[in-house]
């Protein structure tokens, strides 16, 4: 047992009942305690059912996948890992129980059969976290896109998981939810050392991970920092995903032969770039 | 809990019969239910309402939001009346038309049988106006949790009504974004007889059942990943107390109980 990592994927395949080709094959990964890693694929490419198999919710046909040590083949330790393993979905409405923001926090802590007076402080800390302490007595579906996503991020901190799996949790929000969600997700990553798996289809999002694995036709094809990968932009063509923008233009500027340095992938370092070789002459 | 949505009948404001528990709550009203039906004479009914009156005052309820829970009932309550007038046989006669003949022994049968209804309509108002609806299915499932001896499902049944009362205001949401869709494309939900517009709702309903099952089923696989495994081995946030209050309630109400009975004695 490798407890050290926080998931492992050994040689996984998954096939679904009703279709002939399977979902994932062959997958295999590591990912270690505190990584930020993305995951990104375009619509059907299994990057999905990758995350429910993180989370025991579906069990691989081949191979296995250890989550904080556990085996999720194993039956009897489904909850230890649903517990570790704390998953966020796209949709913010189908993922909210309770009619008050803070009982829907406690649905994790009621489930697992925690105390009642640990669950207030655990609720409390939760929700300043995402900083939504303020909307402890709310009914949710007063509250934003974001927010929601946030106490969905709440009710599975507190449960005081390793990992974070998001599945495309940011997919159904507008751009500053968007980046409310991210944000707190990073924060988590950095100041509480969990594990962030975070599934996508924004390459800007995925540009902000530590690590970015690509996942296409059930298959990961790159894999590296969000620098190296973005940087084969043919490959991800072929791919049918698309690269940032800067990080597009400084390839086709290198293919024409500027010597721009790899691995450029935001405005800011396109233009640091740019005036590093050739400096602006000092305005008159 | 307090700042929960207004739904269903529930008069959000703080007061004593608010806090009450609600399995107190609930038992109280069956015990009331029971004492409506026992109460023989309008002197009862006169003992009753004021109860009713004092209750609503303290509940910070006011009588007119009583009465209005009798609207939708209002041709229950008529019908009842007017029965009970015409075929009620008895001696003293007071008019009479096209063979039906109104008495006074009629008369006082349907006022009796009238104001019979209105107070268990009101009786179970007060229940529904003083305690959220969160309360209430935790009230229901605690009380019915003994029947899960016999496989009765009490947690389900609370965990539907929870979840049904999440997804009410999303469901309003979707029907409003559905309609307006439909609109915008020419649908016309508002003029026309019944039948024309009943036909009207078959295109928003279809959308509507298609996404409700497609959200039980995103629901149900977030509540298993954060390890939903059904009523056993559950903690809970709330805790239901009985407080001083709840006895003092159950005193007053047994206490109404027994002056009923005594009149049925004594008269």
């Amino acid at each position: 047992m490798h407890s050290d990592t926080r998931v492992q994927l050994n040689d996984v395949s998954y096939s679904y009942e009703e279709q002939a080709t399977p979902a994932l094959s062959g997958v295999s990964a590591v990912i270690q305690p505190g990584e930020f890693v993305a995951v990104l694929g375009h619509n059907g490419s299994g990057k999905s059912t990758m995350a429910k198999l993180l989370n025991a919710l579906y069990v691989p046909t081949e191979g296995n996948v250890l989550v904080c040590g556990y085996d999720t083949r194993e039956e009897k330790y489904v909850w230890e890992i649903r517990q570790r393993a704390g998953m966020i979905f796209q949709n913010p409405d189908n993922q909210i129980v309770a009619t008050v923001v803070k009982e829907d926090v406690a649905f994790g802590l009621e489930n697992l059969g925690v105390p009642t007076e640990e669950m207030l402080p655990r609720i409390e800390s939760a929700l300043s976290a995402v900083r939504m302490s303020k909307y402890a007595d709310k009914a949710p579906h007063l509250l934003s896109g974001g927010q929601k996503q946030r106490v969905a991020i709440a009710g599975i901190l507190a449960m005081e998981p390793s990992v974070i799996i998001a599945d495309e949790a940011t997919a159904m929000l507008d751009p500053s939810g968007r980046k409310e969600v991210l944000d707190t997700i990073r924060t988590l990553n950095r100041q509480k050392g969990i594990t962030v798996v975070w599934i996508t289809h924004f390459m800007e999002e995925a540009a902000q991970a530590d690590r970015v694995l690509v996942v296409t036709d059930g298959q990961i094809r790159l894999e590296g920092t969000p620098a190296e990968v973005f940087d084969r932009v043919d490959e991800m063509r072929e791919m049918h995903l698309d690269v940032p923008h800067m990080t597009a233009l400084a390839g086709e500027l290198r293919a024409e032969g500027m010597p721009l340095k790899p691995g450029i992938l935001t405005v800011d370092e396109f233009v640091e770039e740019v005036e590093r070789l050739c400096p602006l002459k000092s305005a008159t | 809990m307090l700042n929960n949505i207004t739904m269903g009948q529930y008069y959000p404001v703080d007061s004593k019969v608010h806090r009450l528990d609600p399995r107190v709550k609930l038992i109280l009203t069956i015990v009331f239910i029971v004492t409506v039906f026992m109460a023989r004479t309008f002197l009862g009914y006169a003992v009753i309402l004021g109860f009713v009156w004092l209750t609503s005052r303290l509940a910070n309820v006011p009588f007119r939001m009583l009465l209005r829970g009798l609207k939708p009932l209002r041709l229950i309550i008529i019908l009842t009346f007017l029965l009970n007038l015409f075929f009620t046989t008895g001696e003293t006669v007071w008019v009479e038309f096209w063979g039906i003949r109104i008495t006074q022994e009629g008369f006082m049968q349907a006022a009796f049988y009238s104001l019979r209804l209105i107070f268990l309509v009101i009786g179970t108002s007060l229940l529904t106006l003083t305690t959220s609806p969160v309360a209430l299915s935790d009230g229901i499932e605690i009380l019915l949790s003994p029947l899960k001896v016999i496989h009765f499902p009490a947690h389900e049944l609370a965990m539907m009504m929870t979840i049904a009362l999440r997804f009410i205001p999303t469901l309003l949401e979707e029907t409003d974004k559905i309609m307006k869709a439909q609109m915008a494309r020419g649908a016309d939900f508002e003029s026309g007889n019944l039948l024309s517009r009943a036909k009207a709702m078959v295109p928003l309903l279809v959308p509507l059942f298609v996404s409700a099952f497609r959200r039980a089923g995103d629901l149900a696989m977030a509540m298993e990943s954060r390890c939903y495994h059904g009523g056993e081995g559950r903690t809970r946030l709330r805790v239901l107390k009985i407080t001083r209050n709840d006895w003092i309630a159950c005193g007053a109400v047994a206490a109404l109980l027994a002056l009923i009975i005594l009149e049925g004695i004594i008269f």
